[in-house]
């Protein structure tokens, strides 16, 4: 390669790198909101403060929930169609149907056989096990994901942050993460919740000794003081087993005050199939004690006074406007078709990421300062090259960075600070060499050259084991040491670039161009 | 600058006798103090569990605020000062099965607990690891070590001989045990950000064991007559200019790091600054001995 050539190149990349950077430098000058520009370097949560939450859905529960709804109606096709059985039980995602002694069904046919269509069935005696067909449990579980994913989407729109993002990881886990939040608590109540809504009616009659444990069940209302957060009372109610209605018929849902009280509380209207079997409902049960239920919690019981036609229903309780407000998102938005876990979460205040930015640079400028020094005292003008190659060096790894629109976390920062100490090996194997050279021969045309040639093979065996262990890293998918990984890789690759050809283009500029060189500042 | 006059060769492989009782004492107090430790000392990302930063608006009295939590019925419960004292922040470990969960919980009973007595602080950074995360981490970070130690195997054996293969994983190994020992006799935690430590020091004691390897295999093939361990203290002489001027630059960022790049990274920060204290040591006394070891016990066919 002659002079022109490499200083055509490093023009070029030099061009191009600027390019790159300058989007990342205009997005953090102060009085510009960073997101109003594209292809910048994006700052990880752990920089810019915000919520990094892995969660877990658990999707065999959808699956068994699926059960359980088939093995609800299978029990009222039964008892319809008169059949003479003994009780339908559900085994995690199978049925046991046990018959009266001797008496035999035909579920295969009609009416039975439109709800058992992907459950497989074999007999044994009195007892029918019906098992749904692993294809259709694992779509089952697909489609849980996907629509926790939608779900949730919905509800994270109402947090207002400006940039939030939902990906699925793995086979049941989603990562959130929510630049900017602010407000860690309400963010886990949105997300949290299944949001399972059931209408149940109340046995006024019975007590908590004395109801019937086939067809009823004991649920709570709670009653929290909101300033301590602590329970006051737990009030138990003896409800129905049947769910009347529930939450999938919900159109919309909004907050409303009381006129009287000022007391927020959340309207629901239902579709058009809610709203008709919602006005059955008050009709026939007028006078008695509707529950209505959020994930087994008792909201509120009130008297069902006269027939509701209009597809209204309202949940009261000592909610504050936000908590109402809340709710009603998370009515409108849907229940989780599983309950979820969090498997990892990782927040961080925006203060704390402004200090780790602050640290990170200070240690970015301080380490390049205390190197640039040395390597000048050091190798006199090769020292300058070579200053000039770390520089170029790190524009390079930011530049790369912004177009691939990389995102720097605190370990990457530390990642660049790292590869300026390690780069300018590259550069000390270099000059060592021709400093070698010189010694030998006192000859600096040729000690340039052989120090650049010998030294090459030695850069480059040393810099692809370095990137072994960059690349051993960046499998832990996401994160901020993958941010270190990313960081160093890009920073090895530059570094070899901006010592092989950089470096070599000043000398062979400075020096290879005359016509009699007698000596080198190294 | 040349560390060495020129002409010299410095007899390195002749202490090689006292390297092994150096490299030994520091294995084998690692050893010794991860046996005390009853195993090593692993942070939530291993283990599961939360951490909690927490700023306060006055130095918080550790001991006050021990007993503090204590009465909380909050499990088992680690407390330390994170950072400078001035910094009045404290890091609070939660275990896995700790009353408050990981819900909301966490930080409004939390903040709860603390407000009568501490009405002014700041909630700054929440980590949660649940235990399946922490088996995962687990697993990949051992993969991630693997997966670095057999590229190095097959690409040193690629590009020298089986013999250095084998000495840079010794070398390597020793890196790493060392990096861990020392961890565990300073009772540091074993975090994420700590295994990324170790491969890059693993990287970075291997550059400098090549360089090494690079100029034995070149002075071979120049002085075919002459022994191998003269060759081996005449080529590690001749790179150590280079070795101790590359350590310095790297150690220079190491240290701005420990001392500029906030309490978050320290550990990281730390794990480098030993690792390439003893990257550097191992390339010359550890990697080097190995090669002339075990080119007496497997000596080279005339043909290799």
């Amino acid at each position: 390669m002659n002079v022109q050539f490499k200083g055509g190149l490093i023009l070029i990349v030099l061009v191009a790198a600027l390019y790159y950077v300058f989007p990342t430098f205009k997005a953090y000058q102060s009085g510009v909101d960073p997101q109003t520009v594209a292809d910048k370097v994006n700052l990880g949560l752990d920089l810019q403060g915000g919520m990094y939450l892995d969660i877990e859905v658990e999707s065999d529960a959808a699956v068994e929930e699926i059960v359980r709804r088939t093995r609800d109606n299978l029990e009222d096709l039964l008892i319809d169609e008169q059949v003479d059985f003994i009780e339908v039980r559900q085994q995690q995602n199978s049925l046991v149907l046990e018959m009266e002694p001797g008496r035999k069904v035909q579920l295969e046919e009609s009416p039975f056989d439109r709800i058992l269509v992907q459950f497989d069935e074999t007999v044994d005696g009195d007892l029918v096990r019906l098992s749904i067909k692993p294809e259709e449990a694992e779509r089952v579980r697909k489609n849980s994901i996907s629509q926790a994913l939608e779900v949730l989407r919905n509800r994270i729109d109402g947090l207002g942050i400006s940039e939030p993002s939902l990906q699925q990881q793995g086979e049941n886990s989603i990562v959130i993460q929510l630049p900017g939040l602010k407000d860690r608590e309400r963010a886990i109540e949105l997300i949290g919740p299944q949001a399972i809504l059931e209408f149940n009616l109340v046995n006024s009659d019975a007590t908590v000794n004395t109801y019937n444990r086939l067809t009823e069940t004991i649920k709570y209302e709670e009653t929290w003081d909101k300033s301590t957060n602590k329970l006051l009372s737990r009030r138990p109610f003896v409800l129905e087993k049947k769910v009347l209605l529930t939450g999938e018929f919900i159109r919309d849902a909004r907050v409303r005050f009381d006129p009287q009280t000022n007391q927020p509380y959340v309207s629901l209207s239902f579709d058009s199939m809610g709203s008709d079997r919602f006005a059955k409902i008050t009709q026939r049960y007028r006078g008695r004690n509707l529950a209505i239920v959020l994930d087994n919690k008792i909201q509120s019981a009130p008297v069902i006074r006269e027939a509701i036609t209009g597809g209204e229903a309202s949940i009261s309780g000592l909610f504050t406007t936000e908590e109402a407000s809340d709710l009603a998102l998370v009515l409108r938005s849907g229940a989780l078709p599983a309950p979820i876990s969090i498997r990892e979460e990782r927040t961080v205040g925006a203060s704390l990421g402004e200090d780790s930015v602050r640290q990170g640079l200070m240690s970015l400028l301080i380490g390049s300062a205390l190197v640039l020094v040395f390597m000048i005292a050091n190798y006199k003008l090769a020292g300058v090259f070579a200053s000039v190659s770390l520089i170029f060096n790190v524009v390079l790894i930011i530049s790369v960075l912004g177009a691939f629109g990389a995102t720097l976390t605190l370990p990457g920062m530390a990642g660049i600070v790292l590869t300026i100490g390690m780069a300018v090996d590259a550069n000390v194997l270099i000059f060592q060499r021709i400093l070698e050279e010189m010694r030998r021969t006192s000859h600096p045309r040729g000690a340039i050259k052989e120090g650049f040639d010998r030294a090459f093979r030695t850069i480059l065996d040393a810099n692809v084991t370095t990137l072994f262990a960059a690349l051993a890293l960046l499998q832990f998918g996401t994160g901020p040491i993958k941010g270190f990984a990313v960081t160093l890789s890009i920073g090895i690759l530059a570094s070899m670039f901006t010592a092989i050809v950089v470096t070599r283009f000043f000398f062979d500029w400075i020096y290879l161009r005359r016509s009699s060189l007698q000596s080198i500042s190294i | 600058m040349q560390l060495v006059k020129e002409g010299t060769v410095i007899d390195f492989l002749g202490k090689r006798f006292y390297a092994g009782i150096f490299s030994a004492i520091l294995l084998v107090g690692g050893v010794v103090s991860i046996l005390m430790h009853q195993g090593l000392n692993y942070g939530i990302d291993f283990r599961g569990g939360t951490n909690i930063q927490i700023r306060f608006k006055e130095v918080p009295n550790l001991d006050q605020l021990r007993n503090f939590f204590s009465e909380q019925n909050l499990g088992n419960v680690m407390l330390q000062t994170f950072g400078a004292v001035e910094d009045r922040e404290i890091l609070l470990g939660l275990s896995v099965d700790n009353p408050l969960g990981t819900g909301e919980k966490l930080t409004s009973g939390l903040r709860e607990m603390l407000q009568p007595n501490y009405p002014e602080m700041e909630i700054r950074r929440i980590e949660t690891i649940g235990p399946k995360v922490g088996d995962e981490l687990k697993t990949s970070a051992l993969q991630a070590i693997l997966i670095a130690l057999g590229l190095v195997l097959i690409y040193i054996t690629f590009r020298f001989q089986w013999r250095q293969g084998i000495a840079a994983i010794i070398t390597l190994l020793h890196d790493v045990m060392v990096v861990v020992g020392i961890f565990s006799i300073f009772d540091k935690e074993f975090t994420l950000p700590v295994i990324a430590a170790l491969l890059t020091v693993v990287g970075y004691s291997l550059n400098d064991t090549i360089v090494i390897f690079d100029r034995i295999r070149e002075n071979i093939s120049k002085f075919r007559k002459r022994e191998l361990l003269p060759l081996i203290n005449q080529s590690v002489t001749e790179t150590l200019s280079r070795t101790l001027l590359t350590s310095g630059t790297t150690l220079m960022v190491v240290l701005a790091l420990v001392f500029l790049g906030g309490e978050i990274i320290h550990d990281f920060a730390f794990a480098l600054l030993v690792g390439v204290l003893i990257g550097t040591y191992s390339s010359i006394y550890v990697a080097s001995p190995t090669v002339l070891w075990l080119t007496k016990i497997a000596p080279p066919k005339t043909s290799d």
